[in-house]
């Protein structure tokens, strides 16, 4: 009796982890900034991440003009990560721009967090600024969503922490000096203060990926992908800050 | 290429005191850190601002080691006639930058 008292709550404790569902309301990250951020992401002549926007529309002018209007760039950002039929897979914005890069510009791809790639994504979300977060609806999309999702609630590391844990169980609380954020991906690339830099979505996955010490998915693998897909999907409706300031 | 934002009004009264904003892209090493090989990574700062307002020197600045990244600066400046603005970054490893900006009165 006592033994299946005990797998009961094995069992249920089990449950509630799996189902632990994701904070609500749902807040961006801004939120939960102190109001010198806060201000300092409001106002686009003292933003930081407003100097890679500007680089990225020169680099736009150049490279991208002559087939893309800057009008058509309008909502793109809340589009991403897409199916992309030639690849057969999902494609972050970033991977986006690289292959425009390859089939149309002719020239070779941009490093992963280079400049000039940073640049271009910071300027072409930008334009979505203010537009709802689209949820995935290609049904092609599933599988990624699907492995998004898994990656999302997997502990791993030594620490064995999974996304879950910290995002949603425990959003809004304290780790460190730090408050924990939902982890809804609005302002995409971020100009964070602690990097001194703006850097992508992945590089955010990554540095938690290294936090609790598992060896970090590489740029544009096929899982920081499916995690990107499922954030979005997260997210879905909540609006594009970008260029966001993060602490 | 450094990327350089300054922000003024492009119009202002006679006589106005108004805000100007000039924030520029730059590492603003401090020459204290090491690289991840141990390697001590060489300071490079901007050592000087210089603003200009056709051509008078309206004010000047020098920065160092504790200031961050991407450094901001903001300042009143009272616009007497016409002109335009202009602002000179200057550091280590010959680096320099100039952003200029218009200011009409009415």
């Amino acid at each position: 009796m006592s033994g299946w008292l005990v797998r009961c709550g094995l069992v249920g404790g089990a449950l509630c982890a799996a189902l632990a569902a994701a904070a609500e309301p749902r807040q961006s990250g801004v939120e939960f900034m102190s109001p010198a951020t806060q201000a300092l992401q409001r106002d686009d002549a003292a933003n930081p991440a407003f100097l890679w926007v500007k680089g990225g529309a020169q680099r736009f002018e150049a490279a991208c003009a002559r087939c893309h209007s800057v009008a058509d760039m309008r909502g793109v950002a809340t589009r991403y990560p897409a199916w992309d039929g030639a690849l057969g897979k999902p494609v972050t914005l970033s991977a986006r721009i690289n292959l425009c890069q390859e089939r149309h510009v002719d020239a070779a791809p941009l490093a992963a967090e280079s400049e000039a790639l940073l640049e271009l994504e910071s300027f072409v979300a930008h334009q979505s600024r203010g537009l709802p977060i689209a949820a995935p609806s290609d049904p092609k999309l599933a599988r990624a969503l699907q492995l998004g999702a898994k990656l999302y609630v997997q502990r791993m590391g030594q620490l064995d922490f999974s996304c879950a844990q910290c995002h949603d169980a425990h959003a809004g609380r304290r780790l460190a000096g730090s408050t924990i954020p939902q982890a809804h991906p609005t302002g995409y690339p971020i100009y964070r203060l602690e990097w001194q830099s703006v850097g992508s979505l992945q590089r955010r996955l990554r540095q938690c990926q290294s936090g609790v010490r598992a060896e970090p998915y590489s740029y544009a693998s096929d899982e920081l992908t499916a995690l990107e897909l499922y954030l979005n999907q997260r997210a879905a409706g909540m609006i594009i800050e970008t260029p966001a300031v993060r602490p | 290429m450094a990327r350089a934002i300054l922000t003024v009004p492009a119009k202002a009264r006679v006589g106005e005191v108004v805000e100007v904003r000039a924030l520029i892209q730059h590492p603003m090493e401090t020459g204290y850190r090491s690289d991840a090989a141990g390697q001590r990574l060489p300071s490079d700062l901007v050592r000087r601002v210089e603003c200009r307002f056709d051509g008078e020197l309206v004010l000047a600045g020098e920065l160092h080691a504790a200031i961050a990244a991407n450094p901001y600066l903001a300042f009143a400046l009272r616009v007497p006639h016409n002109g335009t603005l202009s602002v000179t970054w200057q550091g280590d490893r010959g680096f320099t930058h100039t952003e200029s900006a218009r200011i009409d009165v009415t």
